[in-house]
């Protein structure tokens, strides 16, 4: 026997730092529409290899092709088109109101539209998503009021969460949304709960977790995958790969795994991996998803192969820990821009038309904020009472917060 | 002797102990290539490499986990959780295993661990970046828990707690890491480069663990308090003239006891501060010590002034926040009482 080696920690590296250029050749992108679209009550161990490819629709011309096209007609392209372009201006219009010290803190999509305003047309009126911080166009989508998602930024006397929440943390039942929470991945298994409270009481809801890639190393993320996988709960399982947490890289998060979407594999559960920045294919493996879970098949996983373009939050800056021009660099493009020359080429979109809606569209967020704004920001105008701040503790306000409320004189 | 940020002081103590000892490793969500997001480890990869500082995967049972690991193995992990709000996943690694390998095994295996993480609030961080949950690692036999008010006492602590055999929970009060803020929202804080709390030591320096300091001498009343709370102790007492004992207590557990109780003793008052909820808060632990050391030179009931029992709210976390005219109005009442 010879003597051991000594042994080393692997410590992973993303390909490029700041200073360096850009390299995504690492991410292997298949042809638009080459990757079959199998029945939805396949048997998952025959579609492992989709949890290692990427399901696109939309080609480098800016035509829908493949067994995943042809699920959207022109309106509703038109609808997701405006949809997309709505969020980004109202992130637009948020950021610069943070700036101006309107409000603490924002976080934006900027990159990732697709995603959150595709996924949204799949669902149906019922269906409860447990989203992150980064699906706020699933209540653009779903029609939610802009102003009201205003009054939660801005913290103000109309907030619908009475100013308790950080800004974006929205909350509306009604629209399918789950009350955000700060930390992590803890409500990817409440959403396997929720389905299972389903399927329990035989209704026909289903339920869409969200999680970013650099959460899924989180253990409730695994809890969320033994849950579904056991009881075949009937929920839609989101993991939003962005390529980077705050500044650590994907890799961190992935260690030896080939995918995100490979983590499913181990738990037979279809695991998919799609062009998160193509909006048709967002859509059509939605519903692919969305309709197995509703015909009690079980879960889905989807991994979105995106790229967060902007910094992590406000209280970020990305050109720390990797290379400035690495957004320009990313081989899946922008979201708006591939619809957009899609319709294009349709010939029911045009650079007139664009430029028209961003302009109609503009005009109505910047209402929508004057409106807002009519109700305070977070340090000046109406804002939610220290009243509010001991309401809604308890349903019935306990004696020893009476007492504390008195105390505070308010 | 340089003058430091509390940021620089505990990057100082963290680079010291590392340049001594090669098995101090460094770890946390963000904390190697960037430095941690509020900067307490920025350099110190480059300069001991990936394998003593690094990165890793969000999930906080997994960063404790893994240090309890090293640290029985022999290496002294100072690891961070990047906000003391996520560390309830690392909860059970913390209860149940780092404060009990010792008394377990009999001494066979014991977890010389340190976990930072930054507290409090004052920064509009909502509820899931302002929580100060001290009493949650003071209700846990087996950990002990420090939390400095300044970049002296930052370094000298910390250096301390590497060195200690056992876990200790070093919480850093975020609203004080640039400087001394004394609950007056709307005036700027001064610096840490104009307070002469920020001169601290260069090299290796160790404040030992369960040693008060006296921030203020005063014969009225006893506070006792610690964290962001020293400095809006001291500003309520300047406030009101009223002549406050002030003691930082520095480490919670373990406790100076006999530096509270002889000031209890002279005073006869006291009151507690913290910016911890009331309920079982470890306000409750500091009223009943005091009262059973110093019940018959006690002339005024004990008050506690805290956080209210609700979640930290957003907008209104200056109403949340117990600021120098809600602290004054304590010491007002105790000393007329
Ligand atoms: C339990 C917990 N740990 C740490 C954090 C701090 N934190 C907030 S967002 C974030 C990165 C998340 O990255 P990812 O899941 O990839 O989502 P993305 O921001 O890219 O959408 C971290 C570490 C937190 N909010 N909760
Ligand atoms: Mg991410």
């Amino acid at each position: 026997m010879s003597e051991p080696k000594p042994l080393s920690l692997h410590v992973p590296e993303p390909a490029v730092r700041p200073g360096g250029s850009p390299d995504f050749s690492n991410v292997k992108i298949p042809r638009a529409g080459a990757v079959p679209r199998p029945d939805v009550d396949v048997d998952p161990e025959a579609i492992r290899e989709l949890a290692f490819s990427i399901i696109r629709v939309l080609n480098r011309n800016g035509e829908a092709v493949g067994p995943w096209a042809g699920l959207l007609s022109d309106e509703e392209l038109i609808e997701g088109m405006r949809h997309m372009m709505t969020l980004r201006t109202f992130d637009a219009r948020m950021l610069i109101a943070q700036r101006q010290g309107k409000t603490s803190f924002y976080m934006q999509h900027l990159g990732e539209e697709a995603i959150s305003c595709a996924f949204r047309k799949a669902l149906a009126p019922g269906d409860m998503n447990f989203p992150t911080y980064r699906q706020a166009g699933l209540l653009i989508a779903g029609g939610y009021s802009m102003v009201d998602m205003m009054c939660q930024v801005y913290s103000n006397s109309r907030d619908p969460v009475k100013g308790r929440q950080l800004p974006v943390m929205y909350s509306s039942k009604e629209h399918g949304f789950f009350t955000i929470s700060g930390n992590l991945a803890t409500q990817f298994v409440q959403a396997v709960g929720w389905a299972m409270a389903s399927a329990i009481c035989n209704d026909t809801k289903i339920a869409a977790a969200w999680i970013g890639d650099g959460s899924t190393a989180e253990s409730d993320f695994h809890a969320a995958l033994v849950f579904a996988s056991t009881y075949k709960a009937p929920v839609v399982l989101n993991i939003v790969n962005n390529q980077w947490a705050i500044s650590t890289f994907q890799g961190i998060a992935r260690g030896g795994s080939g995918t995100f979407a490979a983590r499913g594999l181990g738990f037979g559960i279809p695991s998919l991996r799609v062009d998160g920045n193509d909006y048709l294919a967002v859509h059509a493996v939605a519903k692919w998803a969305i309709e197995r879970a509703r015909r009690n098949l079980g879960p889905t996983l989807i991994e979105y192969v995106t790229y967060r373009a902007g910094a992590h939050s406000t209280s970020d800056d990305p050109s720390a820990y990797r290379p400035k021009t690495e957004s320009d660099a990313w081989p899946l493009g922008d979201p708006i821009i591939r619809l957009k020359n899609h319709l294009t080429v349709k010939g029911v979109w045009s650079e007139e038309r664009h430029k028209q809606a961003e302009a109609e569209i503009l005009d109505t967020v910047i209402t929508a904020q004057k409106e807002a704004e009519s109700y305070g920001t977070l340090h000046a105008g109406g804002k939610p009472s220290a009243r509010d701040m001991f309401e809604g503790v308890y349903a019935e306000m306990p004696p020893h917060l009476r007492r504390q409320r008195q105390q505070a004189g308010v | 002797m340089a003058r430091m940020t509390m940021i620089e002081a505990i990057r100082d103590a963290m680079d010291v102990m590392m340049a001594r000892d090669e098995k101090v490793v460094v770890f946390g969500e963000d904390v190697g290539y960037f430095g941690g997001v509020f900067r307490c480890t920025a350099g110190l990869q480059q300069k001991y490499g990936k394998t003593r500082c690094f990165d890793t995967p969000i999930n906080e049972s997994g960063i404790v986990g893994t240090a309890i690991g090293m640290a029985t193995y022999g290496l002294r992990p100072c690891v961070e959780i990047q906000f003391a709000d996520y560390m309830y996943p690392a909860y059970d690694q913390i209860v149940s295993e780092a404060a009990r390998l010792r008394y377990r095994s009999n001494g066979e295996f014991t977890c010389p661990l340190v976990i930072r993480m930054p507290t409090g609030g004052g920064i509009f961080g909502g509820q899931t970046h302002s929580q100060s949950p001290e009493a949650l690692f003071t209700h846990v036999a087996g950990l002990k828990t420090v939390v400095p008010s300044n970049p002296y006492d930052a370094k000298g602590l910390l250096i301390a707690a590497i060195e200690d055999p056992d876990p200790v929970i070093f919480l850093e009060p975020k609203r004080l890491y640039n400087g001394p803020f004394d609950g007056h929202h709307d005036r700027p804080v001064t610096p840490w480069s104009k307070h002469e709390l920020a001169d601290v030591p260069s090299g290796h320096f160790v404040l030992p663990l369960g040693k008060a300091s006296i921030v203020r001498a005063g014969s009225a009343v006893t506070v006792l308090t610690y964290g962001t709370m020293v400095y809006v102790a001291q500003a309520a007492a300047a406030e009101t003239g009223i002549d406050a004992e002030i003691i930082d207590l520095r480490t919670l557990i373990p406790l100076d006891l006999d530096t509270i109780a002889a000031s209890v003793r002279k005073t006869g008052r006291c009151v507690v501060v913290h910016e911890a909820t009331l309920t079982s808060g470890f306000g409750a632990e500091l009223a009943t010590l005091v009262q059973e050391t110093c019940f018959f030179h006690l002339e005024a009931p004990i008050t506690r002034v805290t956080g209210w029992d609700t979640p930290y709210p957003h907008a209104q976390e200056w109403d949340y926040f117990p600021g120098p005219a809600r602290v004054g109005r304590a010491l007002v009442e105790t000393v007329e009482a």
